[in-house]
C-alpha cells in the first residue's frame, strides 16, 4: 500500500498532523468529517478521533469558504459594501446589514428616523424566525427526522414572500441603509404579516407536538453536550447558545440599541445547556419575536423611512466605532475604523459562529459519533459567516 | 414508577407525532406545481436592472449618462456610454433636454447635474448579470429614476454571454403595452 | 395439457416456477414500493412527489431502475474486489428463499415446509452478513462504521424477534405457516394479534430494526455516515441493495400478517388479496413512521433491545406457557 506514492492514506497537512497528535495507543480510527458532509451544513470540516464510536477528539477545520470580506471592506466605498453584509450570514442578513449601518451611523452622528427603527425592528425579527425556523428544521434533519424542515419551509416561504415586499430579495438582503431602509413598508406587508402571525401562533404548538415532545428526538437531545456557563464564557459564545446554558444575555437588552427599549419581551433561557436547552431557547425566542414584532406593528410611527440629510457621499470623519446587535446566532459586531476618506480604513467582523462553533472541539470529546452530530447541529452553525 | 410513566408518555408523543404527519398527509399539496403554476409574487421581486424609457417616447431612456450607477455599483457590472451630440439647434435640443423631468433633491445640487442639464445621449448602456449582486445601490442612486428592477426570474442560459444584457437594446425591443 | 400439470406436479418443478414468480413479485413489488414511498412522503411534506415521468410519476421508478442499471460499476481503489461484489448479491439472494414458504393464500404457496418459521428466519439473517462485507469490501471509513452497527443491531434485534415468534409457534403449536393461518381462520378475534399484542409489537419493532428502516436506520445514518455500508457503492450494487431493503420490508411484513394477521384469512375477496392488503397496510406504517421521527441513537437502539424488548419478550414468552399450560 505504500507503495503507491499518489495517494496517501494518511490524509492531507490536517488530519496527518492530527493523527501525529494522538496517543499512539493503537486501536483509533480518525475520521475526516466534511467538508462534504451532509450533517457540517456547507463546508464546514471537522476531523474526529474515534475509538470505536467514541469521539476522543475533534478538531474544526476552517476557511474553506473565506472570501475576505473584510478586506473586501477596505477597497469599497461605504455604501459599496452594503451587499456584502447580506453574504456574510446568508440566514440572519438583515442583523448583518444593521450591524454595519448601525456601526457607519454611530461613527457619522446621523440619525435614524423613528418609523426606520421600527421598520428594521419588525423586518429583522422576521428574519429571525426564518433563521430559527430553518435551525429547526435542519437540526431535526441532523438527527435524521426528514420531514419537519419541509413544514418549517412551508412557514418560511411565507415570510420570504413577507419580506420580500420591502426588500426585493428572498435571501441575501440588503435593505437597510445608512439613516434608514431603502423602502417604506406596504400595506401588504402589513396585512400579510398579520396574518403571518396569526397562522404561526398555530403552527408552534403542531412543531412541539411533532418534535420538542417527541421521545426519540429527547433521547437524543437531553443531557447531550452540556455547556458550562463558565467554558461558554471562555470560548465568547453568544447567543442562544449562551442562553441555553442559563445567562440571560441578550445585546437587546444589555446593549440595547434602536428602539429595542420600548418593547417588552422575555429572554429564554436553558438551565443545564445542553442541546434540548439550546432547543427550547431558539423555539421560545420564535415566540418572543413574534410579540416585538406584534408591539412593533401596533405603534408603528408616521414619518420618513430613511434620513432625508444623509449626504450623497458618505465620508464618515476619523475616528473608529464599535456597534453590536443580536443576531440570531448571537453577538454581532462591527468594528469600524475611518481614516475619513470614502473607503474604510479597516472593518472587523465579529461573526457569533466562530466563537461557538470552538465550544465544539470540547464538549464533542468523548461523547459518541452520534451525539458529536447533535452537539454540532445544536450550535446553529453557518459556515460562510465563521469564515467570512 | 417513574421510569413506567416517563415511558409511556414517550410513547404517547410517538403517537401524536404520528398524528401531525398523518393529519399533513391528508391536506392538499402547498407546493408551485413550476410548469403547470406558476408563483404569484413576482412583482415584488428584484431582478436585474431595465431602463425605464421616456413617459412620450417609448424607445428612448430617462438616462442622462451621469454615470453615476457605473460609479456606485459595488461589483462594476454596470457599463455606460454616452456622447455629447454636436451643433444641435431647435426641436431636436429640445427632444434631448429633460428639464421637464423633475429631478430630485439630491440631483439637483449636485453640480455636475444640475450644471448642464444633460445633453448627453445614451450610446449603450450594458450589465453584466453575471457579477451583480442585486443590492438595488444603482437603482437609488439615480437621479433620473432611468433604471428600474425587471420581474425576470426564469434565466436560463447556455454561456455567461447570455447574461452580459444590452440594456439600451432590451429597451428598444420590448413590446408597448397597448 | 394433462401433461404440463404433471410437469407441475413434480416437486422441483414446482419449486422453480415458485421461485421465478417470487423473482418478478420481488422486482415489480421494488418497483411499486419506491413508488409509493416517494408518493407518502411527498404527501406527508405536502408535496406532489415524482410527477414527471408517466401519469403521475408512474413510470418514475422504471427510470430510476433503468439509470441504476445503466451506470458504471465502480470500484474503489484498495477495495476488496470479490468481497465488494459479493456483498450486494448475498443481500439479495436471500429473499427468494424467505418468501418460498410464506402462503399467499390458502393454496398459493411455494414451499410448505414444517420448519417454514425457521426458514425464513435462518435466510434473512444472512443479511447482516452482507451488509458486514460491504462495509468490510469497500475499504472506507463510514462504511466501516456503519458495518459494525449493523452487526450490532443486526444480533440484538434477532433475539425479541425470535421470541416473539416463539410465542405465536407456542399459540399455534406448529412452525408451519399454513397451520398458523389456518388457526386464525375463525373470524376477527382468532387473529393472534388480539391473543398476543406484545409480541405482535415486539415482533414489529424488531423487524423495523432488522430491515434497517428509520427510525432504526442506523446503518446507513445519512447525517452521520453519509451512507453507512453502501457508501461506496453506486449503480447496481448499490441498486441491489436498495432492491434488498424493500425485499425485505415485504418479507417481514408478510410474515408479521402470517403470523400475527391471520395471513390470508378474510371475508369476501380471495386469500391472496387479504394478504397483499394486510402485507401493504404494515409496509405503510413503516414508512409512515419514517417520515415522522428522528433517528434513534446506536446506544439507545441497544439499550431498547436488551433492557426492554428482550426481558419483555421472555416475560411474555413465559407468561404465554404459562396460560397454554394451564388452560391444557
Amino acid at each position: 500500500m505504500l507503495d503507491k506514492p499518489s495517494f496517501s492514506l494518511n490524509g492531507d497537512y490536517y488530519s496527518s498532523r492530527f493523527s501525529q497528535l494522538g496517543k499512539g495507543e493503537g486501536d483509533t480510527l480518525v475520521l475526516n468529517l466534511g467538508p462534504q458532509h451532509p450533517s457540517t451544513h456547507g463546508v464546514l470540516r471537522v476531523i474526529v478521533e474515534l475509538d470505536g464510536e467514541y469521539v476522543l477528539r475533534a478538531e474544526p477545520v476552517l476557511g474553506y469558504i473565506h472570501r475576505m470580506h473584510e478586506k473586501m471592506a477596505e477597497v469599497k466605498t461605504y455604501i459599496q459594501y452594503l451587499p456584502n453584509m447580506g453574504r456574510v450570514d446568508y440566514l440572519h442578513a438583515l442583523a448583518w446589514n444593521w450591524a454595519y449601518v448601525g456601526a457607519v451611523e454611530k461613527l457619522m452622528g446621523l440619525e435614524v428616523p423613528a418609523r426606520a427603527e421600527y421598520i428594521r425592528v419588525i423586518t429583522c425579527e422576521l428574519n429571525r424566525i426564518c433563521s430559527h425556523l430553518l435551525w429547526w428544521g435542519a437540526y431535526v434533519l441532523d438527527l435524521g427526522g426528514f420531514t419537519p424542515i419541509l413544514y418549517a419551509f412551508d412557514d418560511r416561504e411565507i415570510l420570504m414572500d413577507i419580506l420580500q415586499i420591502p426588500t426585493g430579495s428572498r435571501l441575501t438582503y440588503c435593505y437597510y441603509r445608512f439613516g434608514g431602509v431603502s423602502a417604506d413598508l406596504t400595506e401588504t406587508f402589513l396585512t400579510q404579516t398579520r396574518n403571518f402571525i396569526e397562522r404561526f401562533k398555530t403552527r408552534i404548538p403542531m412543531y412541539h407536538d411533532l418534535v420538542t415532545g417527541n421521545m426519540i428526538l429527547r433521547g437524543r437531545c437531553e443531557d447531550i453536550g452540556a455547556l458550562p456557563v463558565e467554558m461558554a464564557r471562555r470560548y465568547g459564545a453568544t447567543g442562544p447558545v449562551l442562553r441555553g446554558s442559563g445567562v440571560a444575555y441578550d445585546v437587546r437588552r444589555f446593549e440595547p440599541y434602536s428602539v429595542y427599549d420600548k418593547f417588552d419581551f422575555d429572554i429564554p433561557v436553558g438551565k443545564n445547556g445542553d442541546a434540548m436547552d439550546r432547543y427550547d431557547v431558539r423555539m421560545a425566542e420564535m415566540e418572543q419575536s413574534v410579540r416585538i414584532i406584534e408591539q412593533a406593528l401596533n405603534s408603528m410611527p408616521d414619518g420618513p423611512f430613511v434620513n432625508p440629510d444623509v449626504p450623497d457621499r458618505i465620508l464618515p470623519p476619523a475616528g473608529e466605532t464599535y456597534f453590536a446587535v443580536e443576531g440570531a446566532r448571537g453577538k454581532i459586531g462591527v468594528y469600524l475604523v475611518s481614516d475619513g476618506t470614502a473607503k474604510p480604513y479597516r472593518l472587523k467582523l465579529r461573526a457569533p459562529g466562530y466563537s461557538n462553533l470552538h465550544v465544539f472541539a470540547e464538549l464533542a470529546q468523548g461523547t459518541i459519533l452520534a451525539d458529536a452530530v447533535s452537539i454540532l447541529g445544536s450550535l446553529d452553525l453557518v459556515i460562510p459567516e465563521i469564515d467570512r | 414508577m417513574t421510569t413506567i410513566q416517563k415511558t409511556l408518555k414517550g410513547l404517547w408523543s410517538l403517537i401524536v407525532g404520528l398524528k401531525v404527519t398523518g393529519k399533513e398527509f391528508c391536506k392538499p399539496w402547498i407546493t408551485v406545481h413550476y410548469p403547470r403554476q406558476e408563483v404569484t409574487n413576482l412583482e415584488s421581486y428584484r431582478g436585474h436592472i431595465d431602463l425605464v424609457p421616456r413617459p412620450d417616447e417609448p424607445k428612448k431612456p430617462l438616462c442622462i449618462v451621469c454615470k453615476r450607477c457605473e460609479e456606485v455599483c459595488p461589483s462594476g457590472c454596470i457599463r455606460v456610454e454616452g456622447h455629447v451630440p454636436g451643433e444641435q439647434t431647435g426641436e431636436a435640443r429640445q427632444l434631448l433636454l429633460i428639464s421637464n423631468v423633475p429631478l430630485p433633491n439630491s440631483a439637483a445640487r449636485d453640480p455636475i447635474c444640475a450644471a448642464d442639464k444633460t445633453l448627453r445621449v445614451l450610446d449603450g448602456f450594458t450589465l453584466n448579470y453575471n457579477y451583480c449582486s442585486l443590492c438595488g445601490l444603482c437603482v437609488q442612486c439615480c437621479p433620473v429614476s432611468s433604471l428600474t428592477f425587471s420581474s425576470d426570474v426564469y434565466l436560463a442560459g447556455g454561456s455567461r454571454r447570455d447574461f452580459e444584457y444590452d440594456l439600451l437594446r432590451r429597451l428598444k425591443n420590448r413590446k408597448i403595452k397597448v | 395439457m394433462t401433461q404440463l400439470l404433471q410437469l407441475f406436479a413434480n416437486p422441483l418443478v414446482y419449486l422453480l416456477v415458485a421461485l421465478i414468480a417470487i423473482l418478478t413479485f420481488i422486482a415489480l413489488n421494488g418497483l411499486i414500493l419506491v413508488y409509493v414511498e416517494r408518493k407518502v412522503a411527498g404527501f406527508i411534506q405536502r408535496r406532489p412527489g415524482p410527477f414527471e415521468v408517466g401519469p403521475h410519476g408512474l413510470l418514475q421508478p422504471l427510470a430510476d431502475a433503468l439509470k441504476l442499471v445503466g451506470k458504471q460499476l465502480v470500484v474503489p481503489r484498495d477495495a476488496d474486489r470479490i468481497l465488494f461484489w459479493a456483498a450486494p448479491l448475498l443481500s439479495f439472494a436471500p429473499v427468494a428463499v424467505c418468501l418460498l414458504p410464506i402462503p399467499f393464500g390458502p393454496h398459493l404457496v411455494g414451499l410448505n415446509v414444517n420448519l417454514g418459521v425457521l426458514l425464513v428466519l435462518a435466510f434473512s439473517g444472512l443479511n447482516v452478513l452482507a451488509l458486514c462485507l460491504a462495509g468490510w469490501g469497500s475499504n472506507n471509513k463510514y462504511a466501516l462504521l456503519g458495518a459494525a452497527r449493523a452487526v450490532a443491531q443486526s444480533v440484538a434485534y434477532e433475539i425479541p424477534l425470535l421470541l416473539s415468534v416463539l410465542c405465536v409457534a407456542f399459540t399455534s403449536g406448529s412452525l408451519n405457516f399454513a397451520e398458523i393461518t389456518a388457526s386464525q381462520t375463525h373470524g376477527l378475534l382468532s387473529w393472534n394479534v388480539f391473543t398476543q399484542p406484545v409480541a405482535f409489537l415486539i415482533f414489529f419493532v424488531s423487524a423495523l430494526a432488522e430491515t434497517n428502516r428509520a427510525p432504526f436506520d442506523l446503518p446507513e445514518a445519512e447525517s452521520e455516515l453519509t451512507a453507512g455500508f453502501h457508501t461506496e457503492y453506486s449503480g447496481m450494487g448499490f441498486g441491489l441493495f436498495f432492491l434488498a431493503e424493500y425485499s425485505y420490508m415485504i418479507v417481514v411484513c408478510a410474515v408479521a400478517s402470517v403470523l400475527f394477521l391471520g395471513g390470508w384469512s378474510g371475508p369476501f375477496l380471495s386469500g391472496h388479496w387479504w394478504m397483499l392488503g394486510k402485507i401493504y397496510a404494515l409496509i405503510l406504517a413503516m414508512m409512515w413512521f419514517r417520515w415522522t421521527y428522528p433517528r434513534v441513537r446506536f446506544d439507545q437502539l441497544l439499550n431498547l433491545c436488551w433492557k426492554w424488548l428482550i426481558p419483555l419478550s421472555l416475560i411474555n414468552l413465559m407468561a404465554t406457557a404459562l396460560i397454554i399450560n394451564l388452560v391444557r
